[in-house]
């Protein structure tokens, strides 16, 4: 009976012992991105599409109609150097008010991370996929561009010197020179977002805002009169993007 | 020992003709038979779950289809304006009800239905499902011109169509409700799958070089710029399914999709049609006002006409349009031909 009394003594010991581990232990949390829209400031909601509301840094005023991109590999980058990295993307329709949240199926460790990071775009590696889905929203780029999928689509109307509406479109690719059976590449126009240090102790929401009044602003003062629409067989111009892309997507909060 | 033994042969005797019993008849599921090149590259089709398909619905659906049944008169079935030889379209820009009216819009092709994920139907995207946008035409003064309550009363009183309908969905109640829903499973099976660019695109065809230049033209954003708003190999729907003002216009007369939601930025936008079968479809535009492909390729590239609402994608407005060499619009027109499928339409399976 006594060693009984000690046996369970022992075994309630262990699992005092078990109960004060998980509760410091890592637990596995719930992570969903959260994309936010402005321009200067400014929100922007597909309510605002259709209308002549902003203006670029080159002083033309401009309509939205339509804004949809993607983004993928989100990263979650450990004290230690070490990446989680989710190999998923996502398109964000802004026209459709679809894909402004997102949560990965993967969870990851509760604790603190160096950096949270995504891919605006595709690598080159995910952008030789095929994605029905993608496919399915009409979202490819031709084979003698490459093929693979736009980056983001921004379409929209400007008024040039004489107020009239011209068109623009303003579609992120993969720069790509001669086009055709053979086609080359620049330089690789995806890039890597950075939203710094985070701690995930809880489920987290991250809300990303992007700055729609960058693409159109440094280091190149983009001028819609002279680029407008015909940009993705445009290599300069996809670079200019990738550039100007660069500054558009902040980290805005962070809600456990 | 004997007596048991009884009793176990009577419960086995009441327990089998229980299962017998129990087993009620249910209609024999249909599962589309999804094309390679749909599997491959697109999603699933869209097949709501209140109205799956089965093997008895698609026949009563059919048989709906083709029947004259359906109208005021008697005179005019879904099939007087959705011909199988014309890809399920009229050959007529806009066509005449039983009273000998026309309405203003041309009637839509049928096929791929499914694939329709947006599940906005007809030129306005005003028909939220398959099911509902066959409630219409029944009813439409201009177009059948019936009450679904006599069609229900003659389908009722049929010498076969309740039993159909027994067959189809276990009543032999016959509701407009499922009378569409018949309707709705047979025009899902309406497939096109099987064209030359599809052969292409599987490796069991090639294209000439004129049908290849014609391909290359549709995805040159520097010439064509079809595929943003139509499709390309990987969405061999070649259709977005959704709406663009197209530069038909400077002032409309219909307002297309505005006319629907109400939303002025909408006026003038109509569904992207999908450019299969464009050999069968003629003529084109939601009013039918093109009679030949010829002059569908001369409008976007040099007959646009601006107005507030045109879709951004449409280049070079102030020009007209995209200003295509001739070359180029006798190889875009060679291309598009490569998606008619003939076989969509000598299908057995679609025939009345």
């Amino acid at each position: 009976m006594k060693n009984i009394a000690i046996f369970v003594s022992i075994v309630c010991l262990f699992l005092t012992s078990c109960s004060n581990d998980n509760d410091d232990s890592i637990r596995d949390v719930i992570t969903t991105f959260q994309f936010s829209h402005n321009w200067n400031g400014e929100t922007v909601t597909n309510e605002d599409f259709n209308d002549f509301k902003f203006i670029n840094e080159n002083g033309e005023t401009l309509s939205i109609e339509r804004l949809r991109y993607i983004i993928s590999d989100m990263t979650f980058t450990t004290m230690s150097g070490e990446d989680i990295e989710l190999d998923i993307y996502n398109l964000v329709d802004v026209t459709n008010g679809t894909g402004l949240f997102f949560s990965p199926d993967t969870t990851i460790p509760s604790g603190t991370y160096s950096n949270v990071s995504f891919t605006f775009g595709l690598d080159n590696e995910d952008n030789s996929e095929n994605y029905q889905d993608l496919n399915s929203a009409s979202f490819n780029v031709p084979a003698m561009l490459g093929g693979g999928y736009h980056y983001m689509q921004f379409d929209g109307k400007y008024l040039d010197a004489d107020s009239n509406q011209q068109s623009f479109n303003y579609h992120s690719i993969r720069a790509v020179d001669n086009p055709g059976d053979n086609p080359n590449f620049p330089q690789d126009t995806f890039f890597t977002v950075n939203l710094g240090e985070t701690t995930f102790t809880n489920d987290t929401t991250i809300e990303i805002e992007a700055n729609l009044a960058e693409w159109f602003k440094s280091p190149n003062l983009w001028n819609l009169n002279e680029l407008n629409t015909v940009l993705m067989p445009n290599s300069a111009a996809q670079i200019m993007m990738y550039q100007n892309g660069q500054t558009v997507f902040n980290l805005k909060s962070s809600i456990q | 020992m004997r007596t048991t033994l009884a009793l176990i042969s009577v419960l086995a005797i009441v327990a089998f003709g229980c299962s017998d019993e129990d087993v009620g008849y249910e209609p024999t599921p249909l599962p589309l038979n999804i094309p390679q090149i749909f599997s491959d590259n697109i999603i699933s089709p869209v097949i709501p779950t209140d109205n799956p398909l089965t093997v008895e619905g698609v026949a009563l659906g059919k048989r709906l289809f083709f029947d004259t049944i359906l109208s005021g008169d008697g005179t005019q079935s879904c099939a007087s304006c959705h011909s199988p030889q014309n890809a399920f379209t009229d050959n007529t820009p806009t066509s005449d009800g039983i009273d000998g009216n026309f309405g203003i819009r041309n009637s839509m092709p049928l096929f791929n239905l499914a694939w329709n994920y947006g599940e906005r139907f007809t030129w306005d995207g005003k028909e939220l499902s398959l099911e509902r946008q066959a409630i219409e035409p029944v009813q439409n003064p201009i177009e059948l011109h019936s009450d679904w309550n006599d069609v229900v009363t003659r389908l009722q009183a049929h010498p076969e169509y309740p039993e159909l309908f027994e067959s189809a969905f276990k009543t032999s109640t016959i509701t407009k409700e499922l009378a569409t829903k018949a309707i709705a499973q047979f025009e899902r099976t309406l497939i096109s799958a099987n064209s030359k660019f599809d052969k292409y695109s599987l490796g069991e065809a090639t294209l000439t070089e004129n049908e290849l230049n014609g391909l290359n033209v549709f995805m040159d954003e520097a010439r064509g710029d079809c595929f943003h708003c139509h499709g390309s190999p990987n969405n061999p729907l070649w259709t977005d399914n959704i709406f663009h003002n197209n530069g038909l216009d400077a002032t409309f007369t219909d307002l297309g999709l505005g006319g629907v939601t109400g939303d002025p930025s909408d006026n003038g936008k109509f569904k992207s049609p999908s450019l299969r079968n464009l050999a069968y479809t003629a003529p084109y535009m939601h009013d039918g006002r093109f009679a030949t492909l010829d002059e569908v390729i001369n409008h976007y590239s040099e007959g646009l006409n601006n107005s507030p609402t045109i879709d951004p994608l449409m280049k070079k407005v102030d020009q007209g349009g995209v200003q295509l060499t001739e070359q180029d619009k006798a190889d875009l027109k060679a291309f598009l031909l490569t998606l008619s499928d003939p076989s969509f339409i000598n299908n057995p399976s679609f025939q009345n």
